[in-house]
């Protein structure tokens, strides 16, 4: 199963994560320190999976990652996923942020925190894949927010940043 | 604080404001996160379900992503989620999924009737809002209470909602393992469905369950062969090959049926993921299918050639997997290996050095570990000390198999030693004295390399290295009598820079520069009392002789006082004794013979060369005499009454020169003798099970109890200050060398001194036991036995030795020494089932079920507990029907009661099996508990759909029962 997911930018701060086993805050947070601390040691052009992740996490725990400009997106998952599945499932969930905020970057992510959590919650439920296509998590992230549009105005969730905002 | 006021709620910051706040503000976010959170306090305890919402939404956020603390706030996540709008309650169930933690949040149960009611929802967003909170907050009472709900989701007619109840099963099963009885059948059902998306969850469960238990799911491999065969579903295919991985090794006859299928999907698939899968099906689970594994290594290469990295790290990866049954295929591609060797990427430098190392054999175990030393010599310190490791580890592999010449690798240890990134200190140390004492060949290129590391001064600075040191002066102490210079030894031991060396090491130091000392002046007595019972005018002739021509004492007559020299090593001894000058004291370092120079003839210079050693010795370990390390004080000590001996020998030679059978003289010799003797026992290996096979001596009682020791403690207390005060009032060198003499071996009965000391001993017998368990263990080799060390020594020392003779002595070909194998194989048989053991309780619950609902379909159970059941379920029903009408609830749903006798069906055949379970899982004091609350789920079960009313009064109800009831609850 899925143990983890994270969002993470190349500046080591979060800017999403989902442990799929409770872990208290402060835990939390060093998880993703540790995280961070192996990935940005990592040149470029190499391999996109990190096995020996000491004795943070599990034993088996294994970890992809993918570099999109200024984010990594990390899945953790141990033995009974395929690595390279789980590079693809990286590749599908970045294609329906994409296609859900139309060309995503960084701010899209920071802005749209709960957003995020829809859309990862249609694609994984409780460590195990369930939706790969993102054409069908699309059109259920956006039945979910015409339905709250409709059972509550004013917390639209707002995409537009003033571009001066961008830095 | 008080609640929010108007101007609160109407100028509420919302997230994003939150957000660019944070983003804007300068200086400690800190600060501001904690201005924030006051502001939160506030608005949370509004009655506002908007200002609420958008409290908790950023509470939620700031705890996500900066780490707040919000378990103050669960209360408030559960009020949200009532709320009708599906905005609110994505908020609120968010906050709890990311923010409730299982075992301590105790507020979770109030969400019970929350989550009830969206599971039912007709809205599918919110039934998957539920389905996707109860994950993360499912406790074992959750699950137990929501388990029908899940189970009728189980066949949701849309099928994003089914897919989502199937997933969350898994939390079912693993908190409330019966549950399994309940939903499996139609878990089972669903992977006939035509929906892949659903098929694929079911088998993702599966894939989970299987890794922990396999077994209870190889009935269902006719399904997933059905699955493998005919869906082009790469993910479902995936999790079906991870399925098979998990049964084959269960069922052999699965590997012919499943080979053809899975080489076909190889041959056929342009995913690589998929590819990637069925190669490491094969080479895991299916190795013995020679045209699959050559398939899969064809594939490999593809993965190896490819440009990206990910394809050639899992290449080698699998190349990892097959190389212990087909080493042809990492030789296939040897030289891929080699060159990834000095990859860019991390992880294919690991992966390669572990196939290099699968490659190496006898024959190739020299080049390979040039090439990895060389490798190692330019890599960065990580990588370095893995190189090493993977070195050391595969050399010293089932008692160093591979080595044939231990010359060539004990100096690569010793150059290994050198690598200046090298952090292997302990496990070289290890291995060092491991080959002095299993390979008697080596131990000549042993002392060599210890006095090569122990010269050079440059090694002290890196404190990885100070244990090797610890281990080169132990050989160097131990195996002495191959040294080509003693002298020289004891000057490398006791040099000044030894004080960079933790105390535990330099106590190591000075007792091998004790060892070193003793053999030197033993030998140089030993020889000169051959010289002196020859006749002077021989011994003048020939120092007139040998001074003109050394040749001559090559070829000269050998002594014969070699004899009585025990353990000594005759190859040295039996060379010609005698020499040479004063110059070849220096030359003799190159020379081979330098040993046989340092008596007789030159025998004021050689008493030149003792005292000078004697007075550097002293100098050096005067100071150290009051350290207040106790190890290095004794043993500094030790070494100081010897060569307070030896001076009073040497003086007592120098007056009495003509006197050669000095009674006191002789004495001195003796004991000199006797040092040097015991000095010279060899030591065996000592096997870590060797205890166990001591036998217990008569009269000992080892599980009588132990009160008394008190006493012998106590009074051991008492004497430690005089035992001390013993050594130092007397302080002459006689009682304290023989004191070490005693230490390591009780030979000494004759002389007076002896006699003194045997009393002593008698009093202080664990001191000396100890000191000489130091000697016959040394460091990682645990003692033989602890529990005697105060009764019979000799006897023990005895026994030991045999032991060791018997089992263990060292051997020349050290392979064919037996334990050492034994006991790694015990220890690799043991690794993988220690995490099984953990795990096993709640597998075993779930996999109980399972096997009673996959065997229940078969009808298989026996006649007398069907019966029992039978009755027993009966009675349950009838009890059932009692409560309902003390409940006075009356109307039912149909489909609900239909459901529920299915469950009976099912629960007929396992109904004691799984009580039995359950008590030995759970802690009494919870029983009871469980039981009622069981009845409750039971009850609440059977009504469908009023539930909240009539729960309260059936509990009421039950709680009174329960002490008849429990037989008939799951």
């Amino acid at each position: 199963m899925i143990k983890a997911v994270m969002v993470i930018n190349t500046l080591g701060k979060p800017r999403l994560s989902k442990f799929y086993e409770f872990q208290p805050a402060e835990k939390q947070q060093e998880l993703i320190r540790h995280v961070y601390a192996v990935l940005s040691s990592r040149p470029d052009n190499v391999s996109n999976f990190i096995r020996s992740l000491g004795t943070v996490f599990g034993p088996d725990t294994r970890l992809v990652y993918k570099h999109y400009a200024t984010l990594y997106f990390v899945f953790l998952f141990d033995n009974s996923e395929n690595e390279l599945a789980m590079l693809d499932l990286i590749q599908v969930f970045v294609e329906t942020l994409d296609k859900c905020f139309k060309s995503v970057c960084e701010l899209d992510v920071v802005f749209n925190y709960s957003k995020m959590h829809t859309i990862l919650d249609e694609i994984i439920l409780g460590g195990q894949v369930l939706e790969t296509d993102s054409v069908e998590v699309m059109r259920a992230v956006e039945e979910i927010s015409k339905l709250e549009s409709t059972t509550s105005a004013g917390t639209m969730i707002n995409k537009s940043i003033p571009s001066w905002w961008a830095r | 604080m008080s609640g929010p006021t108007l101007l609160d709620s109407l100028f509420q910051r919302s997230l994003e404001d939150l957000i660019k706040g944070l983003r804007l503000y300068v200086g400690d976010e800190s600060t501001f996160i904690s201005k924030s959170l006051d502001e939160i306090r506030r608005e949370i305890k509004s009655t506002d379900p908007q200002t609420k919402s958008i409290a908790l939404q950023k509470l939620t956020y700031l705890h996500s992503i900066h780490g707040v603390d919000m378990s103050w706030a669960s209360f408030h996540a559960i009020e949200l989620s009532s709320s009708h709008s599906l905005n609110f309650k994505r908020i609120a169930y968010l906050a709890a999924s990311l923010s409730f933690d299982p075992s301590t949040t105790d507020v979770i149960l109030l969400l019970t009737n929350q989550l009830r009611k969206d599971l039912q929802s007709p809205n599918s967003h919110e039934v998957s809002l539920a389905l996707n909170a109860l994950y993360f907050i499912a406790t074992p009472d959750l699950a137990r209470d929501l388990t029908p709900e899940v189970f009728i989701l189980l066949n949701s007619n849309k099928g994003s909602t089914r897919k989502k109840a199937i997933a969350l099963i898994l939390r079912l099963f693993e908190l409330y393992p019966d549950s399994v009885r309940v939903c499996f059948k139609r878990l089972v059902e669903n992977l006939e469905n035509s929906d892949p998306g659903i098929v694929s969850a079911v088998v993702g469960v599966f894939c989970e369950l299987a890794r922990n238990e396999a077994k209870s799911y190889l009935p269902l491999a006719p399904e997933f062969y059905k699955i493998l065969v005919e869906s082009r579903n790469n993910w479902l295919l995936i999790k079906v090959l991870k399925i098979f991985v998990e049964l084959a090794p269960l069922e052999p006859r699965l590997g012919k049926r499943l080979v053809e299928p899975i080489c076909d999907h190889l041959k056929r698939t342009g995913a690589k993921s998929l590819a990637f899968e069925c190669v490491r099906t094969i080479v895991t689970s299916f190795s013995e299918y020679e045209f699959a594994v050559r398939l899969a290594v064809e594939k490999i290469k593809e993965f190896l050639n490819d440009d990206d990295p990910n394809l050639k790290y899992l290449g080698l990866q699998a190349l990892t997997i097959v190389a212990p049954k087909h080493l042809w295929a990492v030789m296939e591609n040897k030289d891929f290996v080699i060159r990834s060797l000095s990859d860019a990427d991390a992880n294919i430098k690991l992966e390669a050095l572990q196939l290099v190392l699968a490659m190496v054999s006898e024959d190739n175990v020299m080049d390979i570990c040039k090439v990895l030393i060389n490798y190692a010599l330019k890599s960065d310190p990580e990588f370095c000390n893995e190189i090493l490791g993977c070195i050391l580890l595969a050399c010293s592999r089932n008692v160093y198999e591979i080595i044939v010449d231990f010359d060539w690798y004990v100096s690569l240890l010793g150059e290994m030693t050198r690598i200046p990134h090298c952090q292997k200190g302990e496990e070289i140390e290890k291995q060092l004295v491991d080959i002095g004492m299993r390979v008697k060949d080596a131990r000549p290129q042993l002392v060599r390399v210890g006095r090569d590391l122990l010269i050079d001064p440059a090694l002290f600075g890196n404190p990885f290295v100070h244990r090797i040191l610890s281990a080169a002066a132990w050989v160097s102490g131990e195996y002495v009598r191959f040294s080509k210079n003693p002298s020289e030894l004891v000057e490398a031991l006791l040099q000044p820079r030894t004080s960079l060396l933790p105390s535990s090491i330099k106590a190591v130091y000075i007792q091998s520069a004790f060892k070193v000392l003793t053999f030197y002046v033993h030998h140089y007595i030993s020889t000169k009392g051959v010289i002196t019972s020859a006749s002077q005018g021989v011994e003048d002739l020939m120092h007139g002789r040998v001074q003109e021509n050394p040749q001559f004492v090559r070829t000269g007559p050998v002594a014969d006082s070699d004899t009585d020299d025990g353990g000594l090593n005759p190859m040295m001894l039996h060379r010609p004794v005698r020499d040479v000058s004063v110059e070849s004291f220096e030359d003799m370092s190159v020379a081979h013979e330098w040993l046989s120079s340092t008596s007789s003839k030159v025998e004021p210079i050689t008493e030149e060369s003792i005292v000078s050693i004697l007075n550097f010795v002293e100098t050096t370990l005067g100071p150290l005499s009051g350290s207040h390390d106790v190890e290095i004080l004794e043993r500094s000590r030790n070494v100081l009454g010897l060569v307070e001996l030896i001076r009073e020998e040497l003086l007592g030679y120098l007056v009495k020169r003509e006197e050669d059978n000095d009674k006191g003289q002789r004495k001195t010799h003796e004991m000199i003798k006797l040092i040097a003797e015991a000095f010279s026992e060899e030591l065996g290996p000592v096997s870590a099970s060797s205890q166990e096979r001591v036998p217990v001596p008569e009269g000992m009682v080892l599980n009588q109890n132990l009160a008394d020791l008190d006493a012998i403690c106590g009074d051991l207390g008492l004497h430690i200050p005089t035992s001390f005060s013993f050594g130092r009032s007397i302080s002459s060198g006689k009682d304290d060398v023989t004191m070490s003499d005693l230490q390591s071996k009780e030979e000494v009965e004759s002389t007076e001194s002896t006699s003194l000391l045997a009393e002593h001993r008698k009093r202080h017998g664990l001191y000396y036991l100890q000191s000489q368990k130091k000697e016959m263990v040394y460091d990682d080799y645990p003692p033989a036995n602890d529990l005697k060390t105060g009764n019979n020594a000799d006897d023990e020392a005895d026994d030991l030795v045999k032991l060791t003779e018997q089992s263990l002595f060292p051997k020349k070909k050290a392979n064919q020494a037996k334990p050492r194998p034994v006991v790694v194989k015990l220890d690799d048989g043991d690794g993988p089932f220690i995490p099984a053991k953990k795990v096993e309780s709640k597998d075993d619950l779930i996999s109980g079920a399972v096997r009673d609902v996959l065997l229940g379909d078969e009808a298989t159970t026996s006649s007398s507990r069907t019966k029992k059941s039978d009755k027993s379920s009966s009675k349950r029903r009838q009890k059932d029907k009692l409560d309902i009408d003390k409940s006075s609830v009356l109307k039912e749903d149909s489909k609900a009661l239909e459901n529920s006798e299915l469950e009976n069906a099912i629960l007929r055949r396992s109904k004691r099996h799984s009580r039995g379970k359950e008590k030995k899982h759970r802690s009494t004091a919870k029983d009871r508990d469980e039981h009622e609350e069981g009845d409750k789920q039971k009850v609440s079960h059977n009504h469908g759909k009023h539930k909240s009313r009539q729960r309260a009064d059936v509990a009421l109800t039950l709680a009174a029962q329960s002490p008849v009831i429990p037989d008939f609850l799951l």
